[in-house]
């Protein structure tokens, strides 16, 4: 017997520390992957709620988030291997072409 | 058993989470994310949730994990080297995550009666099992997202290979 809180808690651990990868990491590979961090933290907190409600729907929300994840990583991954040809680099803060 | 389960696996996710934001080096970074993966299957699967922690494992661990792993070893990625622009995301980043964390934290805590206890075992209200209710649902009620999830499949697969392809 374990309180939903504390996987609620422990998903709002992982999101975090995913914010704070996103914000602090300057290798561009490292940024996407605390994304897919954040975005397992929110799948728990959805399988924490479909055990809650005794329900299904969050699950297969789940399983939609899962296919949206794969296919991001697929699309992420080619961009950062085309900046990667055109740049010769990975540090997100010597890609600065948009700035002035 | 459950409570254990959550200790062990909660408390590995946690660490994994902490070592790819300590770690400088991208590949030590993906496998401690693999880690997190892994230990967040087992709680979907103390969370009832069977088909998921296998779809987790596959997918997540075993399809988007190899993927970054064999991106950071075509690009030789090396360790990251720190810059004035990251001093700025240090002063911003902690307490921004901290006070994200304090804030969605003192919301469940404080709701913590309403949101009740966790047991272990199916606990679908009106079903023999996980996979079958799940797919019922999938192909009658949500035919037509799953279809254009296919078609979100297919039209990435393009992206990516017409993304990566070598200028001609």
């Amino acid at each position: 017997m374990v309180p939903i809180a504390y996987y609620l808690v422990l998903a709002a651990i992982l999101f975090s520390t995913g914010v704070a990868a996103f914000l602090i990491k300057r290798n561009i590979i490292t940024v996407f992957m605390s994304i897919e961090l954040m975005l397992n933290a929110v799948n728990l907190t959805f399988v924490a709620f479909a055990h809650m409600w005794h329900q299904v729907q969050g699950q297969i929300f789940v399983f939609f988030v899962m296919v949206v994840a794969a296919a991001e990583a697929a699309v992420g991954l080619a961009i950062i291997i085309a900046i990667f040809r055109t740049r010769q680099t990975l540090n997100v803060d010597q890609i600065n072409l948009m700035k002035s | 058993m459950q409570l254990a389960l959550f200790l062990i696996f909660g408390g590995l996710a946690v660490a994994g989470a902490l070592n790819l934001l300590l770690q400088k080096h991208p590949i030590n970074s993906a496998l401690s994310l693999v880690v997190v993966m892994m230990s967040l299957a087992v709680l979907y699967w103390s969370l009832g949730a069977e088909f998921l922690a296998a779809a987790q494992v596959i997918v997540y661990s075993g399809a988007i994990m190899v993927l970054f792993v064999f991106v950071i070893m075509l690009l030789n990625a090396g360790e990251e080297e720190r810059t004035t622009g990251s001093r700025a995301a240090y002063i911003a980043g902690f307490p921004g995550a901290a006070a994200i964390f304090c804030l969605l934290s003192f919301v469940f805590l404080s709701e913590s009666k309403a949101l009740g206890l966790a047991n272990l075992g199916g606990q679908l209200s009106h079903a023999t099992n996980n996979i079958s209710e799940i797919s019922s649902v999938l192909f009658t009620k949500l035919l037509l997202p799953f279809e254009v999830t296919s078609i979100l499949i297919l039209v990435a697969i393009l992206g990516a290979v017409v993304l990566a392809r070598k200028e001609q």
